[in-house]
This record gives structure tokens, sequence and C-alpha cells, in this order.
């Protein structure tokens, strides 16, 4: 096309980026893939996957689909390296992670050509975004490895981490997880998405380039098979998905009673609420680029938008404007915003989602794309709760947008989901902001910003999109775990009760905990002085509560040693929280995050049978003190203690319903709290374990087991910031600064 | 013009409009969301090989060739214009097979002392004569003064004012003086276009600058001008872009579309494509024509005729080898 030509339409022209360096690693292995193991590519055996370029439907190369021997040898490589690797010091960590972060930036071309190649994801967003992140966590977790011992003494590394990655945003996923891993002293095994394994196995052979010991890093190809083989293996000691709800709900019922350390990080949809005083053109943009530009890749699935009523016709009319301009095609265009769909199958399933989606009514836009594996992007105004796509939530790269008259309404739209990863909030009212923000059900907030991430910020959500965080000191300490101690303060199991009236009493002491949301919003002052106005009760009736426990069967000398146990630990918890903060982040893009620590909701407690009163106490008071309700089973051997404690929070002027005790058969008792999608945690001590983490599948709860008689209440091990932030998640809130 | 197959010419003139606060008042930018869409649109959008070049031809006809300094005399002025009307090498015009378009830069802007050098040098080419005015760049005359100023230079054959505004209106928030002084600019002007200077780098938030650019088009002006090229900072992506989406609303309130010229320290054949860009994908193919965007400019030709000389050649030039303004 002559000049003269081009200068009629102005078309931006082609800007296509020479894959070259991706081929030529391609070529080098010959388009043959095994799995990486002790430091080395394994061959391929007979079970391959063939690995295919979304964009252009070309093969690109066969990779071994891992069978459970291949998975068995991977972790024992990987125990062997751990072994060594922790035994270093944080100082030689933190320069080999050093180390690995300046190759990885050598090879950023590499990385990101092969990602693009593989995933269908424009090469110029996985430059731009990924592949600096990806660097910024070896970094960061390089510094982490040095200060690890002062920052978290007494904790050790798990072992063995798997870590089960996506198919978009692999990278991101990868060095998130990897990256702590590797500082706190473990080794990992990955599994990749079966579309798209390269990009984890050239970053495995990058690691072995750097110089890290064989064995560390070790990749196993393969499909969801390889994945439970994986999770089945006995050699693992953590596991971490991203992937699917399904997925996250699979792993967890197949760890299930193994005691294997779990995470999940199960995405959903971005939910945007827009002010009527907010920068609408701002706000917009950011819709588009988590919805459009990025693939919805942060969370794998599209965008929520709910607008204030005044300003909704402004903002669906410029969204269909700015939905027009998006360029769909060509993975390694630079002018591409969007790429290919990974394959036919999901590409389909947004189709189908959208058909039907028409089919009941709505009116939905669609910008332009190429035939083949694309999609073009989707916005459907109007969308109501009672819709398909609400209810389904809305695929990437869907935009659903649905009007709001109120703050408070805004809420109870947005918390109207099982989604809890992340929000972005577009006003100009900081208060306004940052009540929102408190109240959104979400592990990430953006005031005035999207898909803002950084190695030490918390990433994770809650909900159905699982529990966990990557990034920050929660991160870091998920990599960490207290040594383990094996149950030695008690004889086991005690006879329990076999009173059967809790189990109709449960269900509505539940609610009632659900119900009463008031000490989750309280301060901390305030929740202070109510459990120390508890412990002075607990002074008071000190003749009452000792002659309680001697009826249970205490000796007098020990019913007033755990007596005054639980006085003191009442009040520690008291003055805990009182001080219970979060912390301030500086971060690169110029932007505060802060990281505040909430309330899980309501906690479903299962009491040790000895100590009926201090069990009850270890258990309830940091949950409490930490914001949440609580639905405790009390000792099944002795339930009147804490039934008896229970009637002094009401006089110390807890709110009702912040704490119910419900005696009866344990595990009948357990197993509701389980199953009850009203309950937001439990904390379990007893035999079933595995029933518990079973049944937590379905709302997707933080579990904590315990054996009984596993640590001694009344010990020091019986209380500790451990426990509180048990009963806490992070909340990461991100303020950009700027004129 | 060259026929580009654009040229939207006859379009009727913003008349302007009484001052109107809700269009303006409740509009909030947000600074560092409005910095990350332009660095976003920088990193968004390559424009490559032949594509490039004619991105880069396309800037020339967008030139306002400026020169803005105490030392201009009338030859100074004459030799600007002679490259005003051959902005780019013979050989390269025929390399790139552009010599029907008969490319021009937009227009030549100067001093008003320095409009009748101008209009002689420039007689006969087609290429108007842009002059600033007003007490520039500060504008801090009496505002008879500054009426009169307009008055001469259009006498003298200016097409086009550029006028500055009185900062402390628009700092104080005082609109009904700021929209009373340009619309009285506007009428001095008579048939020559008026581009509003807010000078934006004094205005602080870019909230403020949405404010200005409205009540400048509110007040009439044609163009919108970020800022003289004299403050401590000039024309910047984010400021472009909150004035560009400003001239978008007061579009589509009134029907007229507004002109935009960035000013000041853009210098770069990359800047020239990065703008250009911005206008693509802010307001669309109409915002790439010397009607409604322009570019002010001293050395950014210079640099963009060296580009197009390697475009053609495949050697990199040197500044001796170009004609001199």
């Amino acid at each position: 096309m002559g000049i003269p030509e081009i200068m009629k339409q102005m078309e931006y022209g082609p800007a296509r980026v020479d894959p070259a360096p991706a081929r030529d690693w391609l070529d080098r292995h010959g388009a043959q893939f095994g799995h990486f193991v002790a430091g080395a590519f394994t061959r391929p055996g007979a079970e391959t996957l063939a690995i295919r370029d979304p964009a252009s439907n070309v093969q690109l190369a066969t990779v071994a689909r891992g069978t459970a021997a291949e998975v068995a040898a991977a972790v024992e490589a990987a125990a062997r390296a751990q072994k060594e690797w922790a035994a270093r010091d944080g100082h030689d960590r933190a320069r080999h992670l050093a180390a690995l972060a300046r190759h990885v930036e050598r090879n950023a071309d590499l990385l990101s050509l092969l990602g693009a190649l593989e995933s269908g994801t424009p090469l110029r967003e996985l430059r731009r975004l990924d592949l600096p992140l990806m660097v910024r966590q070896f970094d960061h977790h390089a510094g982490r490895a040095a200060v690890l011992d002062e920052d978290f003494p007494g904790l050790g590394p798990w072992g063995v981490c798997a870590e089960l990655l996506p198919a978009d945003a692999s990278m991101t996923v990868l060095a998130r997880t990897v990256a702590p891993a590797l500082a706190a002293g473990n080794a990992v095994v990955l599994k990749p998405a079966p579309r798209a394994p390269l990009t984890t196995l050239a970053f495995a052979e990058l690691c072995a380039e750097a110089g890290l010991p064989a064995g560390l890093v070790n990749v196993v190809a393969g499909d969801a098979e390889t994945g439970a083989a994986l999770a089945a293996s006995g050699g693992v000691n953590r596991i971490g998905l991203a992937g699917s709800r399904e997925a996250g709900r699979d792993v967890r019922r197949r760890t299930a009673g193994t005691g294997m350390g779990l995470a999940l990080e199960l995405g959903g949809p971005l939910r945007v609420i827009v002010c009527e005083d907010a920068d609408l053109d701002a706000a917009l943009e950011g819709v588009a680029e988590a919805a459009w530009l990025s693939q919805g890749r942060i969370g794998r699935a599209g965008v929520r938008v709910l607008v204030a009523e005044g300003v909704e016709d402004r903002v669906v009319a410029r969204l269909t404007a700015r939905m027009e301009r998006v360029i769909v095609g060509d993975p390694l265009d630079r002018n591409t915003d969007m790429g290919a769909v990974i394959d036919t199958a999901r590409r389909d399933r947004i189709r189908d989602q959208v058909a039907r989606a028409r089919a009941e009514g709505a009116t939905i836009a669609e910008g332009r794309a190429p035939e083949g594996w694309f999609h073009p992007p989707v916005l459907a105004p109007a969308t109501a709760p009672a819709s398909l796509l609400w209810a389904e939530g809305p695929r990437a790269p869907v935009v659903t947008v649905t009007s709001f008259r109120t703050p408070d309404e805004a809420i109870a739209l947005a918390n109207n989901t099982c989604d809890g990863l992340a929000a972005a909030i577009w006003s100009e009212n900081l208060n306004l902001s940052l009540d929102l923000a408190g109240r959104m059900a979400a592990g990430v907030v953006w005031l005035n910003c999207t898909d803002a991430l950084d190695a030490g910020v918390e990433f994770g959500g809650c909900r159905d999109s699982g529990w966990g965080r990557a990034g920050g000191d929660t991160g870091m300490r998920a990599y960490l775990r207290a040594p383990v101690v094996a149950g030695t303060h008690a004889a086991g199991d005690r006879p329990q009760t076999a009173d059967g009236r809790g189990i109709a009493d449960l269900p509505a002491a539940i609610e009632a905990a659900a119900a009463s949301a008031g000490w989750s919003l309280r301060s901390g002052s305030s929740r202070a002085d109510i459990l120390r106005r508890v412990a002075g009760q607990m002074s008071d009736r000190r003749v009452e509560l000792i002659a309680g426990l001697a009826e249970a069967g205490a000796p007098p000398v020990e019913a007033e040693a755990e007596l005054e146990t639980a006085i003191r630990r009442v009040a520690w918890y008291a003055a805990r929280a009182d001080r219970i903060a979060g912390r301030a982040v500086s971060t690169e893009i110029g932007a505060q995050a802060l990281v505040m620590p909430e309330p899980l909701g309501v906690v479903g407690l299962v009491c040790p049978a000895e100590r009926p009163l201090l069990g009850f106490v270890s258990l309830a008071l940091p949950a409490l003190a930490a914001g949440n309700r609580v639905v405790a089973v009390p000792s099944g051997a002795a339930p009147t203690p804490a039934l008896e404690l229970c009637r002094l929070f009401g006089t110390a002027g807890m709110p009702g319903g912040t704490v119910k005790v419900v005696p009866g058969p344990r595990d009948t008792l357990a197993r509701t709290l389980a199953r009850h999608d009203r309950v937001d945690a439990i904390w379990y001590v007893g035999p079933a374990g595995a029933m518990i983490e079973t049944e937590s599948a379905g709302n997707l709860k933080p579990t904590w087991i315990e054996a009984e008689g596993a640590r001694d209440w009344m010990g020091a091990d019986g209380q500790g910031r451990g426990f509180l932030e048990r009963g806490t998640r992070t909340k990461a809130i991100w303020l950009p600064r700027g004129a | 013009m060259p026929d580009t197959g654009h040229s939207a010419g006859a379009a009727p003139r913003n008349p302007g409009v009484p001052l109107d606060g809700s269009m303006f008042r409740d509009v909030r930018v947000n600074g560092p969301a409005a910095a990350r869409r332009a660095d976003r649109i920088g990193q968004a959008r390559a424009v490559e090989a032949e594509h490039r070049a004619a991105w880069l031809v396309n800037a020339v006809r967008l030139v306002d060739l400026t020169t803005l300094s105490g030392d201009d005399t009338a030859g100074r002025i004459g030799r600007l214009c002679a490259k005003a009307r051959r902005p780019l090498a013979p050989r390269i015009v025929e390399a790139l097979g552009i010599g029907g378009l008969h490319i021009r830069v937009g227009a030549v802007c100067v001093y008003p002392t320095m409009v009748p050098h101008a209009v002689a040098a420039l007689d006969g080419s087609g290429i108007p004569v842009a002059s600033v005015a007003t007490g520039f760049p500060a504008g801090l005359m009496p505002l008879d003064l500054r009426l009169r100023e307009i008055e001469w230079a259009v006498a003298q054959g200016a097409a086009e004012i550029d006028i500055v505004i009185t900062r402390e209106h628009a700092l104080r928030g005082d609109w009904a003086a700021l929209h009373a002084e340009i619309a009285a600019m506007r009428a001095a002007c008579g048939a020559a276009h008026m581009k509003a200077i807010l000078a934006t780098g004094e205005l602080g938030t870019l909230t403020r600058v949405y404010a200005a650019a409205m009540v400048a088009m509110q007040a009439g002006a044609d163009f919108i001008k970020t800022s003289t090229g004299k403050e401590a900072v000039n024309a910047t992506l984010p400021v472009s872009l909150t004035m560009v989406r400003a001239l978008r609303d007061y579009g589509t309130a009134t029907g007229h579309r507004i002109g935009f010229k960035p000013a000041g320290g853009i210098k770069s054949a990359a800047d020239a494509v990065l703008w250009q860009v911005l206008m693509m994908e802010e307001l669309g193919r109409a915002w790439l024509e010397p009607d409604l965007f322009r570019f002010g400019a001293s050395s950014m030709l210079g640099d963009i005729e060296r580009q197009l000389d390697h475009h053609v050649t495949g050697r990199f030039g040197a500044p001796h080898r170009q004609a001199a303004s």
C-alpha cells in the first residue's frame, strides 16, 4: 500500500513481533518435551499432549502427559533437593533467588513469546504486566529470604510444595507461588495447565541455568489426572491450586485428612462500582483494561459493573464506544488488545453463555473479532441479579452492567454473589470509597485503579474464590509452618455424651450468629473492653466456675489451675484485640496499599474433649478477639463449663448471637457446621478431620484440623498470635496517589 | 489542502454558548488514572515501516511551524516560511511517492510584529499565518490592549490567533470572568480562527484543566491549546487526554467540533506518532486533519524529516544534510 493510500484511513498497520527466540528454543528441544525433573528434561514417554498455538491452530510441540510414576519421581527429586536447600542460610537462598530474577529478566523475550504462542494472550500485555511482575516476585522474595529468620522465628518450610497452574496468567501465578516457596526453603513441583506447559518448562530450565540446585524446581506436565496423582502423592506437603472452582473443590476433597497444606485461588469476576462522582472515563477505561485488554486473566473471568443510576447511560454509551476500538487478533502483533481464546472449547463456552443470555432476553453488544479461536469483547447492559449472566458470573470477555441507587445498595448488589476475589471502586470521595472497600467481600480492592499487583502486597480471595494469600507477609507465612508436634498431651479421644439435643438447635444458632454482624463491625478497642470485662467476671465467679470444673471431673487443684489459665488467656486476647492492625505498603506504581486484617465471619468451633473450660476459651477467644462470631460445640465429655462461660459473655455486654454454644454429639454437629454455607470457617479438634475437610468443600471454607491431644492447652502452645492469624484474612486496599 | 479524503473544511465554526457550569462543575479528572491511560496509549499502539512513514508525513501537515523568540527578524521568518512551503526535501517526497499530496505544514506561528513578514513570505502558498496575541505568554496586560493586539494582528493578515487565558480567573474558579474575557477575544478575532492557550502547566490539577477547557469552548474557541511553550511544564499526555475528552464532551453536548493543539516540548518523530495515536484512540480519524489538530512545534519537523530520510534511504541522516529553517 502506498503512503497516500495509508494516509486516507490512517490505520496502524501490522506490527508483528518475530517469535524467533521462542521458535529457536522449541527447535533446540526438537519440539518434544518430557518433564523437568532433578535439573534436566526427561525423555517423553508414550503418552503425550499436543500443544497448539490457538491463534493459528498450528502445533507448537508435544509434551509428555505425566503418569503417577513420573509424578512420584519428581516429588522424590524435590524432597531430596529440599533438605539441602532448607539447610542453607537465608543469605544464600537470597543470592540464588536474585540470580534467578536476573536470568528471568534476561530471558523475558523467550518467556513472553512462548506465553503468547501457547496461551493466545497478547505479547504486549505479557511484556507489560506479567514479566515485570515475575521478576519483581523473585527480587522481593530474595529480600524476604535474607531476613526470614527474623521475620518468622520458629517457623520452617513445609517441604515439597506442589503448584497446579492455570492456563491464563500462568507466569504471574507461577512466580507468586514459586518465589515465596523457595524463599522459605521449600522445593516445588509444578503442574502446568495441559494447554500451556511451555513457559513453565522454559522457566524450570532457566532455574537450572541460573544455578539453582537440581531438583529444587521440577515440572510434571500433564492434565487433570496428573494433577490428581500429585495431590495423591504422599510426598507432597503443601499444594496450591489456581484454577476453577470445580478443580478447587476436587483438590479439597482429594487432600482431605492428609494433613497437607492447601491454598486455593479460584478466581471470579471483578466487581466494579462506579459512583456518581467518579471520573467516568477513567472508570470505564479500568473496566476495558480488566475485561478486554488483560482478557480478564487476573480472576480468569469477566467483569460485573455496578453503576450509579444517574450516570448509567453515559457509562454504557462510552463503554460501547470503547469496545469498538478494541483490536482482537494476532497475539504477536503489538497493536492487538485481545488475542486468541486458548481453545475452542473455551471459546464455545463463551459463545454459549452469550447465546443463552440472549435467549433469556438480554440485549448484548459485541465488538469485532477475526474468525478462528477468537471471541469479540462483549457488553451486556441492564443485567439484573436474577439473570443468567449474573448467576453464572460473566466469562471473560463479557462485561455486565447493573445500576444501583445508593452506596448501600451498591454493596448489597456487589456482595450478592459467591465471588470474593477482587473489586474496584471508582469515586472521588475518599471517605465513601474506604467505607465501600471495607464492606466489600473481597481480598483485593482497587480504589480508582484496576489490576494493580505487587509482590509485597497480599493477593487472594474469600468465599468461593478460595483462601490463601500470595505476596506480602501473609503470602510468605503461607509457605512456612510451625514444627509439627506429636500428640502426646492426652490419652486421645474421650467418651462423648450421646445427647442429641444440639442437633435440632444448631441451625438456629448458626443463623443467629450469621445475623449478628455487629461484633464484626466493632472497633478492636470496643471488643477489647468487653473481653476484659469477661475476664473480670470470671475472677468474680471463681468459686462457681471451679465447682463446675470439679463437677466435670477435675481434681480441685487442676480445676483451679485451669480457671486461672483461662482468665489469663481471656485477658491476653483482650489485650491483643485492641492491637490488631494492618500495614501500609508503598508500591512501585506510586500507590499505597493498605493491608487490613478482617474477621472471617462465623467460625464454627469443635472444642477438645479435655479441659472443658480452657479448651473452649483457647479456640473461642482468638476467634472473638479477631472479630468473628462463634458457634461452638463444647467438650462432649463436659459441656457445662463452656455453657456457663457463655452466659458470662452476655453479662459482660457482648451482643446476643455473637457466641453460641451448642452441646451434643460432636461429629454430627461438626458435619452440620462443615456443610453449612453460613459458616465461614471451621476449627476442629478431634479424629474426623477428613470428614470435616471433605464436607467443607461446599462453600470452600477454610479449615483448621487438629488431633485430640496434639497440644497442651495449659501451656504456651495453647495461645498465641498464630491463633489470631487463623481468625483473620487480609484485604488489600489499593490507593493510588497523584493530583 | 492535500486530498486525503478527509478534508472536513467547511464545517461551521463553534459560535460558543453562554457559560454553563453544569457542563464541568461535576466533572472530576483522576490524576493517577489519567496518567495510567496516557502511559497505556503510548504502549498500546505501534506504527511501523510504511505505516509509520505515512503517519509521519501526516504529522507534517499538522505542524504549526513556530518561532516565538525575542530575536526573531524578517530574515529569520523568511527562512522559516521557506521551510513551511517545502517541509520535506524533494528527494524524500519523490521516494515516498507523495508528490501529488503537495505536503506543507499546517500554519506558521509567530509573534504579532512578525505577521507582516510571514504573510509576505507565504504569499500564494495557502499556508495560514498564526499569531500569538493577548500579551503572550503571561497575558497580564489590560484587556482592551489585548483585544487591540488581536485586531492589529488580524489586520496584518493573521488568519489564526493563539490567545492566552488569564490564569488567575481559572485558579480562582472565576469562570464567568474567564468566559467573558475569551468571548471578547473571540469577537475581536472576527474571521480569524481562535486557539485558546490554557497554560495547563500553571493550572495545578487536571480537573481545573477540564473546566478551563470547557469554559474556553463555551466562550467560542475554535481550538484549545495546552501551553505557550514558556511554562515550566508543557504539553503532557495526561493533560492532552483531559482536554481531548473535554472537547469530545463539548461536541456531544453542542454538536460543534473543536480542534486541539498540544504545544511545547513536543520534539521528536516518536511524539508525532504518539499524539496522533491519542487523537485516533480518543476521537477518531477526523482529528488527524489540520482543521481539528495541530502540533505547536519548532524542532519536531527536523526529526520527522530525518526519520523519513532514514525510511527511504536506510541511512541515518545528519542535520547538516537537511534544509535548515
